[in-house]
């Protein structure tokens, strides 16, 4: 009884959350999309996988390392980056575009705005959105030889479904970016994220309906049940909606600021899918959203309790 | 109809198990009792002994040095000792008498007060007054002050805090287990200074056998009800205790009087009944001694003044190393360097623990979660102010209600980066509150 104690302010005591083990539960949601991407497309999409991985954690280690800064990787943060921009890549995509782009997610995005929690942009949609804007032809060429044909959304562009039933999108069975295909297995990990208390509802159910009410509204097809739920489950939009769009760093802290955040998603990927130069617009959506949290946040600030805020 | 309840809170373990089944046992000191003179809000008492007088237990020993003050009285019979700081609970060195047990426990003879209905509001607000009663939760608040709110006729509730939310404490439970009648005693003294008054026992809904019992004693007292609130943390926060029973909600600036309602804890009701009623002063306390490194978890019924080491050594001891003593709650007491601490009017429980959460885990980066947002009571964003008090940014800190925080400590309980939010805010809090008052 001769050593002092350990002080501190209060409280005493922590919940067992920790960064690191909800990051491993990110991890762990993505694993049967990224499984099924796996069966689906072949060796080469888990090829994609290990590489973009490993190219982000490598270039976060590096850079911290390079500018004698305490590591971080330990925190999983840049693993679930490379994992999400692997299921954002074709799996026709070149060996370099991992590299590139887990390079561009960790060093520009994440890192020179100060690292975990700081960049205002999600690491690997930003990443994509690079990849795709500077080697366009390579990040939208979907030709491989396990699956063929044209994607889901390129079809309905072109004037409706040829090769695929709605059926096939919701299992996956059609051509996309690697873990993009299957709806049910996302939703999978979706549920796990939920149930875990990882996730709620706000941000991607507040997204998808008002996506779905933009269709409604302006698309050419307005209730066309078959055009709606290929629109919903044939492109980036599960992926995006419960991976992408809830990633904490870069949507709105506030609750009401999140169910802002996920309509204004639904209304712009439905501008940029229905009027766009692209038949995708789910990343694009969630990047212009990003840039918008502060300024959401603002004018979402809840009510203190006594003030009106009690009964939110 | 939903349960009663606030918005936001969490559920931390709560190890009342370990000593709820535990009757209230009292603990004779052995040692020397030392007096903080400052152990309550407002000014500090005066001492009115001088080193070398002998005391008799129920002798008052300092007198209030103010209004918003209390006085203090001796527990043990004896002779005074010394006046000079001692280290309190808190961390400080507070100026304290220090009493000598000579083990006799003389005690004055108390002069039994009229029958309360006899009593006018006045007396009874004096005999509160005289007999040093403070809220025992925690805050200290000399309790005379709080019983005399500017309209005495615009407060409709009394409510007793019987919620005892926080983890391993269960001073209260056996309070109101073993001596129920006092609490519904001090409640009705507190109800005959109110006439428009109803009185609410806001009990947790963890504690049933307590509501129970409560409820069958007050079967026949129509200004009584006892109401069962979800049992979370901090349910005994006033303002989110006065808005579970009530549905009204108060901001920092205003007080519990302005919406019709005086609070006081279990303890603070039982020393108002034993002032008025049977005209002792306050003199006791349950202390809730526990924790995985205490042998023999209790509750005692403790004098003012006794050091901590002798609570150890009645609770067994330690069968594990301790590695951190808590004073009060794991979520709002203050960790203790050693036990050379005396029992304050305030000191609800011993904490000792043999696991240090807040320094297994280095506080690493915000990423945003919003756990933070969810768990506050007070309805603010602990993340952003946080940022803002570490920066010392003091104009973003208040137009962002960061004086709105009741510092329950939520935040920082489920933060998964670890970073210390509570403290953050409650330090740049103090700041701005020392700004004010110059």
């Amino acid at each position: 009884m001769s050593d002092l104690m350990k002080v501190s302010s209060n409280p005493h005591v922590r919940s067992k959350a920790t960064t690191s083990n909800i990051m491993l539960c990110v991890i762990i949601a993505l694993l049967p999309a990224a499984g099924f991407g796996v069966w689906h497309f072949g060796f080469r999409a888990l090829m994609h996988i290990a590489i973009t991985v490993a190219s982000c954690v490598f270039f976060e280690l590096l850079y911290e390392l390079m500018m004698k800064k305490k590591v971080t990787v330990q925190d999983l943060s840049a693993v679930v980056t490379g994992l999400l921009l692997a299921m954002n890549l074709p799996v026709s995509a070149p060996w370099w575009i991992g590299i590139v782009g887990g390079a561009f997610a960790i060093i520009i995005v994440k890192m020179l705005f100060g690292g975990l929690g700081q960049n205002f942009m999600n690491p690997a949609l930003g990443a994509r959105c690079f990849l795709l804007i500077s080697f366009a032809s390579v990040m939208t060429n979907f030709d491989y030889d396990t699956v063929s044909g044209p994607t889901p959304l390129a079809q309905l562009r072109a004037g409706g479904l040829e090769t695929n039933t709605v059926l096939d999108m919701i299992f996956g069975n059609t051509q996309g970016t690697i873990g993009e295909t299957s709806m049910v297995a996302l939703v999978i990990g979706a549920c796990f994220l939920i149930l875990m208390g990882i996730i709620d509802l706000r941000i991607p159910g507040s997204y998808i309906i008002s996506f779905v009410a933009f269709l409604v509204l302006f698309g050419e097809n307005h209730l066309d049940m078959g055009y709606i739920s290929a629109q919903v489950a044939g492109g980036g939009l599960m992926l995006g909606a419960f991976f992408m769009a809830t990633d904490y760093v870069t949507r709105p802290i506030t609750k009401k600021g999140q169910y802002v955040y996920g309509i204004f998603l639904g209304v712009m990927t439905g501008i940029f899918r229905l009027f766009g130069a692209s038949p995708e617009g789910v990343s694009y959506a969630i990047i212009l959203g990003n840039l918008l949290v502060p300024l959401i946040e603002k004018i979402t600030m809840p009510k203190p309790f006594g003030r009106g805020g009690e009964r939110a | 109809m939903g349960k009663l309840t606030f918005h936001g809170g969490v559920h931390p373990y709560d190890g009342k198990e370990l000593s709820k089944d535990k009757p209230m046992k009292a603990v004779l000191p052995k040692g020397d009792l030392v007096y903080p003179l400052s152990q309550h809000i407002g000014a500090p008492a005066t001492p009115i002994v001088k080193t070398g007088d002998h005391v008799l237990t129920g002798q008052k020993i300092a007198e209030a040095g103010g209004y918003v003050s209390a006085p203090i009285y001796a527990t043990v019979s004896g002779t005074v000792k010394a006046i000079e700081p001692r280290r309190v609970a808190t961390g400080g060195m507070v100026e304290s008498i220090i009493i000598e047990n000579d083990g006799n426990y003389d005690e004055v003879v108390y002069e039994k007060p009229e029958p309360l209905s006899e009593l006018s509001k006045e007396e009874i607000v004096s005999l509160v007054r005289e007999a040093g009663v403070v809220g025992m939760g925690g805050a200290g608040f000399p309790t005379h002050v709080k019983l005399s709110p500017k309209e005495p006729d615009k407060i409709d509730f009394c409510i007793v805090n019987c919620a005892e939310c926080e983890p391993y404490l269960t001073s209260d439970y056996r309070r109101m287990l073993e001596e129920p009648e006092k609490v519904i005693g001090g409640l009705k003294v507190m109800l005959a200074l109110f006439d428009h008054a109803k009185g609410i026992l806001a009990v947790e809904d963890n504690k049933p056998d307590c509501i129970a019992k409560l409820k069958r004693l007050t079967i026949n007292e129509p200004r009584i009800m006892v109401k069962s609130l979800k049992t979370k943390y901090p349910q005994g926060a006033e303002r989110q205790l006065i808005y579970a029973s009530t549905r009204r909600a108060i901001d920092s600036k205003r007080l519990p009087a302005d919406a019709g309602c005086i609070v006081d804890n279990v303890d603070t009701v039982v020393a108002i009944y034993q002032a008025v009623v049977e005209g002792k002063p306050l003199m006791h306390r349950i202390v809730t001694v526990t924790g995985d490194a205490i042998a023999d978890p209790r509750n005692f019924i403790v004098r003012i003044g006794t050091n901590y080491h002798e609570l150890v050594e009645e609770a067994g001891g330690f069968q594990k190393e301790p590695v951190k003593i808590v004073s009060g709650g794991p979520m709002m007491g203050f960790g203790i360097f050693d036990l050379d601490i005396p029992t304050t009017k305030t000191a609800s429980a011993l904490l000792c623990m043999t696991r240090d959460d807040v320094s297994r885990w280095e506080p690493s980066a915000c990423i945003n979660c919003g756990r933070c947002v969810e768990a506050c009571p007070g309805r603010v964003v602990p993340s952003h102010l946080a940022d803002y008090a570490e920066q010392g940014d003091e104009e973003a800190f208040v137009s962002h209600n960061g004086m709105e925080c009741c510092e329950c400590g939520c935040c920082s309980f489920v933060c998964p980066a670890k970073r210390p939010l509570t403290q953050s805010i409650k330090s740049m809090r103090k700041m701005v509150l020392a700004k004010k008052k110059k």
